[in-house]
């Protein structure tokens, strides 16, 4: 019993570190320029397909894919925000989602056509297949390997945050963006780091996540759903936030379907609903 | 007619109202006064519930309000004006004023009969245009002083019996302010006013009682004549105005 | 104050819906999909383009609509009208339940509640599949026909009746948006601070109006079920609920007819792209998306109006 709860709590905190990479570029993007960027996930996918054309057509260990993955995404991200995004600032929430919805939708034929609708995978190295047993609970290498790639992650930007110039400036940026710029802070340069290091971030996620969820050109949209939830729940801007809620909520999917399989996704739903109804503005949200 | 007491609101370590005693006899024609960040415009949502006090007690006409929601001391007679424009943008200034006295009427959630049949409602509120000289036409496209004048049209559509305007004559120009000026004058006499301005002519034309507050608390209430010459509000403008700044 | 009356182009727009049955009888159960699409489009028009509800979860209504009508099909009777109203009611009763904790959310946290909600429901119907079938959807029962046409794989009766639905609930709905209510609806659109300011209880009126929206999505799901005898997941699905979102925005939101013109644009193109290639149309319909927000913020109806401002 004890043995399967820990099982339980390790996936669902593993599974909560892919959240978190996933979801933070978009929870603090969103905190920062209130621009909903539904296509965060295509960058996710943009690190995806970089890994996997990496590793299985070229030939790359891995390991090596995982930084060109963050940079292919974080490169597009920014390409992205300078040409189209930026004329979006102003508009509506609804212009935004659709917008950023039609930008998934494209990506998404794009990749069908250069990569085809398979499912696909890649090769790991030997030492991250397998798994640790102690005490009766199976602990999968690739997943330590999330969890100590997540937590690392999640320092390095509390890190970059509480102790750099460039983390006040996005601190400053969050929380009042009219005042920040008043003290003479380049807001859309510091905007502009922030959204590729979130997309990077996203595209890291995604090429770590095909070991677990495979890929196809709809995981843009699939995953959206989550990410949503992550970011609605954890709190617009927050890192923190976004930390608690992807753990919770990864926590609560492993759970659902160990101890509940007749639930589905269910319980991840219920959820949210009642967090959100609890804390509308999310778990760490300012706004 | 209107009065509160103990008024207390504070957010976390920041006070914005404390300990604030009001009254206002029917009739009245009172100026809140203060320098910026006084916590002016936080007694007025206050009093009309846009924000729920941390203490105290608020009674309209002797009865107590301090419970009850926003909309519902509008329709008990409390009205307010906002001091940057809350308008409907693409409502004409006609439907504007007719939903107002519609909500009042309590037929606003007729889902049935056509608006063209609420003539009376259609009427009055057309009267209440005609007054105060503000031609039917998209809000967006009012000139700026016809939509403060608005504003008001709203408000009294509620036929309100306090009305509590928050500057008023904001960002109105020298040339528009004139109409805006003689209309709040021909404003009934049974009405109870009480408005916040920061032009002192406008006070010291329109207002019988002056109350002044700083930082959240109600530093003194007075006549115009008192209050001009109350040292301590001389310093509060003057002397505090840099800090204030 | 606008003016209710119908006007020629309405009427030509209705005479123009009845040319399926002549010009093109081979596409009649395409048209009944698109009378069904655009009566949801109109039951979302009400809350999002009239009271600035965003939903993401409409499609919850849309399918307790279907399956009621499909459950009472397979276990009672097979009357549509009857089923119609029974299918409406309940749907409108979960609209009513939902619509207390809805209305007092904004921005993000209310498009991912209701979209939340949606999800719940989905999940729900998948778990109960002793009654609504599960993924395999609800089965095994035949509407035979309304007031004696019946309905056979020409569509004709199908349209008919589809069509007609779509008539007196668009009916209904221009009373709505003509009344004093509609008018407080667009005022909470306009500037939701300002009407509690004007005496308005906004939470009221905004619960009224999702029940309304309600119980004409949950119509809509009984027709499709009537005409297609059979019910499937999708009707609950997220993806209806996001296209029809998408649709309504095509069209043009808080015109009235925006549902019923982007439904037609929508769906007719879908049909003729996804037949080739499903990935093309998630390129077409990508790029249109991005077209639309860029180039015709408020949609299609909105852009003819803007051009025949213009001149003036």
């Amino acid at each position: 019993m004890f043995a399967s709860l820990a099982g339980v709590l390790f996936d669902g905190f593993a599974y909560g570190m892919l959240l978190f990479l996933l979801s933070v570029g978009l929870s603090v993007t969103l905190g920062m320029m209130n621009f909903v960027n539904l296509a965060h996930c295509s960058f996710a996918m943009v690190g995806a397909y970089a890994t996997f054309s990496l590793a299985a057509r070229h030939g790359w260990p891995f390991l090596a894919t995982l930084p060109m993955a963050f940079v292919a995404a974080a490169v597009i991200s920014i390409i992205l925000e300078r040409t189209l995004y930026r004329r979006l600032y102003r508009s509506s929430d609804l212009d935004q989602c659709l917008f950023t919805i039609g930008i998934v939708f494209i990506s998404i034929a794009v990749y069908a056509w250069f990569y085809t609708t398979e499912q696909q995978s890649v090769q790991v190295p030997e030492w991250l297949k397998g798994a640790q047993h102690v005490g009766g609970t199976t602990f999968a290498n690739y997943r330590i390997f999330l969890i100590v790639i997540g937590l690392a992650i999640t320092a390095a930007l509390v890190l970059l945050v509480e102790r750099t110039r460039f983390g006040a400036q996005v601190r400053a940026a969050v929380d009042n963006q009219r005042m920040a710029r008043g003290l003479g802070i380049d807001v859309d340069r510091a905007f502009m780091f922030t959204f590729a290091l979130g997309g990077g971030l996203a595209g890291l996620g995604g090429a770590l996540s095909i070991q677990m969820v495979g890929l196809d050109p709809t995981f843009a949209l699939a995953y959206l759903v989550y990410v949503l939830i992550v970011v609605a729940v954890g709190g617009l801007g927050s890192i923190g936030g976004s930390f608690a809620a992807a753990v919770v909520l990864g926590i609560s999917d492993m759970a659902g379907k160990y101890y509940f399989p007749w639930l589905g996704a269910f319980l991840i739903y219920l959820v949210m609903v009642a967090l959100l109804m609890w804390r509308p503005l999310g778990l760490f949200g300012k706004r | 007619m209107l009065s509160a007491r103990n008024l207390n609101k504070s957010f976390g370590s920041l006070v914005v109202a404390q300990d604030v005693a009001l009254d206002l006899p029917k009739g009245a024609r009172y100026a809140l006064i203060g320098p910026n960040g006084a916590g002016k415009t936080t007694l007025i949502n206050l009093l009309t519930g846009m924000l729920a006090a941390d203490s105290g007690t608020i009674l309209l006409d002797g009865s107590d309000i301090t419970d009850l929601k926003p909309h519902q001391r509008v329709r008990r007679g409390l009205a307010r004006t906002f001091q940057i424009n809350a308008l409907f943008p693409r409502l004409t200034a006609l439907e504007s004023v007719t939903l107002a006295v519609l909500e009042r009427e309590g037929h606003a959630h007729n889902w049935w009969r056509g608006l063209a049949a609420h003539r009376q409602a259609i009427d009055e509120a057309a009267g209440i245009l005609n007054s105060l000289n503000i031609p039917d036409r998209e809000t967006a496209e009012l000139a700026y002083g016809q939509q403060r004048l608005l504003e008001i049209a709203l408000a009294l559509a509620t036929r309100p019996r306090v009305l509590l305007l928050d500057e008023p004559a904001a960002g109105v120009p020298k040339d528009e302010s004139a109409a805006l000026f003689s209309a709040i004058e021909s404003l009934s006499g049974e009405l109870t006013i009480l408005f916040i301005e920061h032009d002192m002519n406008v006070v010291f034309r329109f207002a019988s009682r002056i109350i002044v507050m700083v930082s959240g608390r109600i530093l003194v209430e007075g006549t115009p004549d008192a209050i001009g010459r109350d040292p301590r509000v001389r310093e509060v403008y003057l002397g505090g105005h840099a800090r204030a700044a | 104050m606008e003016n209710a009356k119908f006007r020629t182009l309405e009427y030509v727009f209705w005479a123009c819906l009845l040319l399926p049955f002549v010009v093109t009888p081979a596409y009649l159960s395409l048209a009944s999909q698109i009378a069904v699409t655009s009566l949801f489009a109109l039951s979302l028009d009400l809350i999002l383009g009239y009271a600035g509800i965003v939903s993401l979860g409409h499609a919850a209504f849309f399918g307790v609509g279907a399956y009621t009508a499909g459950l009472i099909a397979k276990h009672y009777w097979t009357e549509p009208l009857s089923g119609l109203l029974i299918a409406g009611l309940c749907s409108g009763i979960v609209g009513y339940a939902l619509s207390h904790i809805v209305v007092r959310f904004r921005h993000l946290a209310l498009i991912m509640l209701t979209m939340g909600f949606g999800l719940l429901l989905a999940e729900a119907a998948n778990s109960a599949s002793d009654l609504t079938g599960g993924a395999d959807g609800l089965q095994g029962f035949h509407v035979p026909g309304v007031l004696g046409f019946k309905f056979d794989m020409f569509g004709r009766a199908a349209y008919a009746y589809a069509l007609a639905v779509l008539f007196v609930s668009f009916l209904v709905a221009r009373r709505v948006i003509h009344s004093p209510f509609g008018l407080a609806l667009r005022g909470i659109r306009e500037n939701a601070v300002r009407m509690p300011a004007i005496g308005a209880p906004s939470l009221a009126h905004l619960r009224k109006a999702y029940t309304i929206a309600a119980v004409m999505a949950g119509i809509a799901g009984a027709v499709l079920t009537h005409t297609t005898s059979t019910v499937s997941l999708e009707t609950l699905s997220f993806g209806r609920s996001a296209d029809v979102l998408v649709i309504l925005i095509l069209g043009g939101a808080g015109r009235l007819y925006g549902g019923i013109v982007g439904a037609i644009i929508y769906m007719v193109a879908r049909d003729q792209f996804s037949g080739v290639n499903p990935q093309y149309w998630y390129f077409w319909i990508g790029l249109l998306l991005v077209a639309v927000v860029m180039f015709l913020p408020n949609g299609i109806l909105g852009g003819l109006s803007a051009l025949r401002k213009k001149p003036q």
